[in-house]
């Protein structure tokens, strides 16, 4: 089932998702992208309903991309995620998106950051965060070898520490995985995790 | 002639005109002027507030400056009352940006709303434009310190010095003169105070007919601060604008 995680480290975010479509229990595909790139310098992950995330993700990509034409400056990080959480907050009392957030950003200003929205509009400026049944596994890796100072590498291998403990401890842990971090640079995807590829079949 | 197109706001005369819109410009020319100055360290904004009558009580300490939020400030010219109505559409912008993303709002964007709203009243119905021109101050993370100009017909732009109100021509082609490039706050509180008294109708500049308002930074955080008539009385003497009162002399 669903995971999502994230930290921040030394002058970059990075943020891990896996990549499976499930419904009920039957697996459609293992190399769903639940990770999108908000703008050049943002990420945001998410888990929840697909329909939703899809649409919901979507929807604060277009609004941040039209700030962006109208007022010739791109949103920071932190009124992104303000954003978000509003646009969650006006829309559970009516038709609520099932949606969970990790939100991660570098900012000329203040660096590298990571926001934790919830489906129930709540927001959060964490170091260090997860969603989904992968959250008991990866939050508590985190816990024990999470710094403050860590090189992408470190990140990288406290990822791959998180998948390991997904992947032999939960019962119903998803195949594969995708890493992306952002940093002054950009936003990008760093690598991917597969345990199970997808084979292309030959047209009949 | 042109009566036939004077009546609705929104008709085009045939040579290309909205006469509405340049009637407005027009009142502002009779209104009390000001003038904004922009520094390296903050920007300076004067009015001049015409005195009609000494029985008159002004209920607030302000009749020409308005804070719109905690980074900008604006100075007006012209109806004072249509002003009142866009002062606090920019307000509730101000303030529903902060909802929307916990951040004060982009001075040009804040300048863009409302100008947005006056353009509005040039092209729709049959009601006539706002009768005001505005100077806005301000401040944010992005552009820094800012002054803009806007007029009647929805016009903006982006100024180092610039002037509205009665004889606002002369007095911006002696801004032209006197602005320096870099100059700092102070520099610019005497520039603007000297081009006001010479583009003023009265002779004797005294601080009751005088309004100063500054806003910059003060320990990382935008400050705006009005001049106490005090302190500017003091500043006129210091820059030899006013004459200093008959018992002294």
């Amino acid at each position: 089932m669903e995971c999502v995680f994230g930290l921040v480290g030394k002058d970059f975010t990075l943020v891990v998702a896996d990549t499976s479509a499930v419904h009920s229990i039957l697996v459609h595909k293992s190399n769903e992208d639940k990770i999108m790139l908000l703008d050049s310098h943002k990420l945001m992950g998410a888990s929840g309903e697909a329909g939703d995330r899809v649409q919901f993700t979507e929807y604060i990509q277009k609004n941040v991309a039209l700030y962006q034409f109208r007022n010739g400056i791109s949103l920071t990080t932190a009124a992104a995620a303000n954003f978000t959480r509003g646009e969650l907050a006006t829309a559970l009392r009516k038709n609520p998106y099932s949606v969970n957030i990790l939100l991660a950003g570098y900012d000329k200003e203040t660096g590298p950051s990571l926001y934790y929205i919830d489906y129930i509009a709540s927001v959060h400026k964490v170091d260090k965060a997860a969603f989904g049944y992968g959250s008991y596994f990866s939050l508590a890796m985190m816990d024990r070898h999470y710094r403050g100072d860590m090189t992408v590498e470190e990140a990288v291998d406290l990822a791959d520490k998180c998948i390991m403990e997904i992947r032999s401890r939960l019962v119903v842990a998803p195949p594969n995985f995708v890493i992306k971090i952002v940093d002054k640079d950009g936003a990008r995807e760093y690598a991917w995790r597969e345990s199970v590829k997808d084979v292309p079949v030959p047209a009949a | 002639m042109s009566r036939r197109y004077d009546s609705r706001t929104t008709t085009f005369s045939p040579e290309g005109r909205l006469y509405q819109v340049e009637y407005a410009m027009e009142a502002i020319g009779n209104a009390g002027s000001a003038i904004g100055i922009l520094s390296k360290d903050g920007v300076v904004l004067v009015g001049e507030k015409k005195v009609t009558s000494k029985l008159l009580q002004t209920s607030t300490s302000t009749e020409k400056m308005y804070k719109i939020d905690d980074h900008v400030a604006c100075a007006v010219a012209g109806i004072m009352s249509d002003a009142n109505i866009l002062i606090n559409t920019a307000r509730v912008q101000a303030q529903r940006y902060t909802y929307a993303y916990q951040e004060p709002m982009p001075v040009e964007q804040l300048v863009q709303s409302l100008c947005d709203t006056k353009q509005g009243y040039t092209q729709f119905g049959g009601l006539r434009p706002f009768g005001v021109s505005f100077l806005f101050a301000g401040w944010d993370k992005n552009f820094g310190f800012q002054l803009y100009m806007s007029d009647p017909s929805g016009n903006y732009g982006g100024w180092k010095a610039a002037a509205i109100g009665a004889n606002n021509q002369a007095a911006q082609s002696m801004l032209k003169q006197e602005y320096k490039d870099g100059i700092t706050r102070e520099e610019a509180v005497q520039v603007a105070l000297k081009v006001l008294s010479r583009t003023m109708d009265s002779t004797s500049l005294t601080s009751d007919k005088l309004e100063l308002a500054e806003v910059f930074l003060s320990a990382g955080k935008v400050k705006y601060q009005v001049c106490s008539p005090e302190s500017l009385s003091e500043m006129l003497l210091k820059f030899g604008l006013t004459q200093p009162p008959a018992e002294a002399a």
